[in-house]
């Protein structure tokens, strides 16, 4: 593979830029492999990426119904963060950090990780009590958190509204200076690009139509470019994994809904965090091109769309005018919509199934994007040993049974309910 | 904006509305013995499919009765509204 490089780019400018190589190749699939990833985003690509360089094994196909990059990795607002309590999220994603901390160079591919910071801001004493009590958690987990109060929060953003008289005043927030954003498209095709590179064939424009199931085990599927073999099979297809499920015959603790986000037009550097909203679901921040980046609440019914209607984005831009009053003077330059698979508890399931062979990546709710290299490292570990790694022990598909629900928010289990 | 039909009131707008989740699912009957399997049913599992949906709301900002509404989660299309008691 052509190492991406100043001087690799200098080399290419003399010629051109006619000579670069292709970054991932356009295989027909072969009759059998090792392992099939279906679903060709951010988390299949990091798994496929994980499964060649920690284990070996490379004989693995990614099988996309359409094109890599295409579905939530390259539709969320590129929030990284770790700011979780309960221990199983909190370690998972700090672990995530990591290797967010070091991605550009590992893939050889800038994905422009930005630590600029998170703010969720507090609006009651009662959300203050809330927020020093996660921030403490964090900290017993080795995660970075600073609890601020108003004088600190308005010294980071004064831009907010901090006048005496509005319905929620900012009572201060807390931040974990470490988290941050990065370019979501390059992390798809920064991981494409070495998966393909070690053996990987990434296989689009292929719909799996059916699996192939004997004795409770898999032994392959079906798909619009013929059937394909393999002894392990793993699904990373977030707002479709109802719909693979039922040619599983298997039901799920997931129900798909849709979620917006919005883009204002690109103004001067203003906002130099993320910042959330505490009274409400909205969150900000400025894209390296100056658009503001915001998004909010579900939907709020079951919906396969992938377009969203113009109440719940009000709502949401209600509340953001609540936080930022200048967002009322911006223009709106794009909206958009896309599937979430919302898991009863609010965080993810990366576990076997009844089905020997058979792995399961899903329930990433609204928080995918950020989990794309710890989600893919551990469900990676997961195939290749056929048993969880001690970090995602706890995501696994029989807490819903069992009772060992993590529920971050302690919202039960109405997934609309955000 | 969706529009929904109330049995009651008529066609009203979503936002008029709040949501109730799947109205296929069926609490388990009292005073019967109860697997957890059946619970696990019950409270956390989800057929959630691409196309037709029976699913509750609430007329939470008119008549605040519970209805049935049939919609396809795909389309956002509402084919027919039931009264919560209906059989159908």
């Amino acid at each position: 593979m052509q190492k991406y490089s100043v001087f690799s780019l200098i080399k290419n400018a003399f010629k051109g830029h006619q000579n670069w190589e292709v970054a991932w190749k356009d295989p027909t699939p072969k009759t059998e492999y090792d392992v099939i990833i279906i679903g060709g985003g951010g988390h299949g690509l990091a798994t496929a990426y994980y499964l060649a360089k920690e284990h070996n094994i490379s004989n693995v196909a990614i099988v996309e119904k359409g094109w890599i990059g295409g579905g939530n990795v390259g539709r969320n607002t590129t929030i990284i963060r770790s700011n979780y309590m309960h221990d199983e999220n909190g370690l998972f994603s700090e672990f995530g950090m990591d290797l967010w901390r070091n991605m550009s160079l590992d893939l050889n591919f800038n994905v422009m990780f930005s630590p600029r910071g998170i703010i969720n801001l507090a609006h009651s004493d009662a959300q203050m009590n809330a927020y020093s009590r996660r921030g403490n958690s964090m900290r017993l987990n080795g995660i970075d958190a600073v609890l601020l109060n108003r004088e600190e929060v308005k010294k980071i953003i004064p831009m907010a509204d901090f006048s005496e008289n509005v319905r929620f005043p900012i009572f201060g927030g807390l931040m974990q200076p470490s988290a941050g954003t990065a370019r979501h498209d390059a992390v798809a095709w920064g991981y494409a690009r070495q998966a393909d590179s070690m053996g990987v064939d990434i296989i689009q424009n292929c719909e799996v139509t059916g699996f192939d199931v004997a004795n409770g085990k898999i032994k392959g599927i079906q798909t619009s470019k013929g059937n394909i073999k393999a002894k392990k099979i793993g699904l990373c297809v977030a707002g479709s994994t109802n719909i693979l499920a039922e040619m599983l015959n298997m039901t799920l603790p997931i129900e798909t809904h849709l979620l917006q986000a919005c883009v204002s037009e690109p103004i001067k550097p203003l906002l130099d965090n993320v910042v959330t909203f505490g009274a409400g679901h909205f969150y900000c921040s400025q894209s390296d091109k100056g658009e503001m980046v915001m998004g909010g609440d579900l939907d709020g019914y079951n919906s396969y769309a992938q377009r969203g209607n113009l109440p719940t984005l009000q709502h949401v831009l209600t509340e953001g005018i609540a936080m930022f009053p200048f967002l009322s003077k911006l223009k709106m330059l794009r909206t958009w919509g896309g599937i979430m698979d919302m898991s009863m508890d609010g965080s993810p399931i990366i576990d076997k199934t009844h089905i020997e062979g058979l792995y399961l990546n899903c329930g990433w709710c609204y928080g995918g994007f950020k989990a794309t290299p710890a989600s893919g490292w551990t469900f990676a570990h997961t195939i290749a040993q056929d048993k969880p790694h001690k970090l995602n022990e706890g995501y696994n598909l029989n807490r819903f049974s069992t009772g060992h629900l993590i529920d971050e928010k302690g919202l039960g289990t109405k997934t609309w309910i955000s | 904006m969706l529009h929904i039909k109330c049995p009651y009131c008529g066609l009203r707008p979503q936002t008029e509305f709040s949501y109730g989740g799947d109205a296929t699912v069926k609490r388990p009957e009292l005073n019967k013995e109860v697997s957890d399997q059946d619970w696990d049913n019950f409270v956390y599992l989800r057929k959630s499919p691409r196309g037709k949906h029976l699913e509750l709301w609430q007329h939470i900002s008119g008549c605040r009765q519970w209805i049935k509404v049939e919609r396809d989660t795909l389309t956002h299309e509402i084919s027919t509204t039931y009264k919560a008691n209906e059989n159908i």
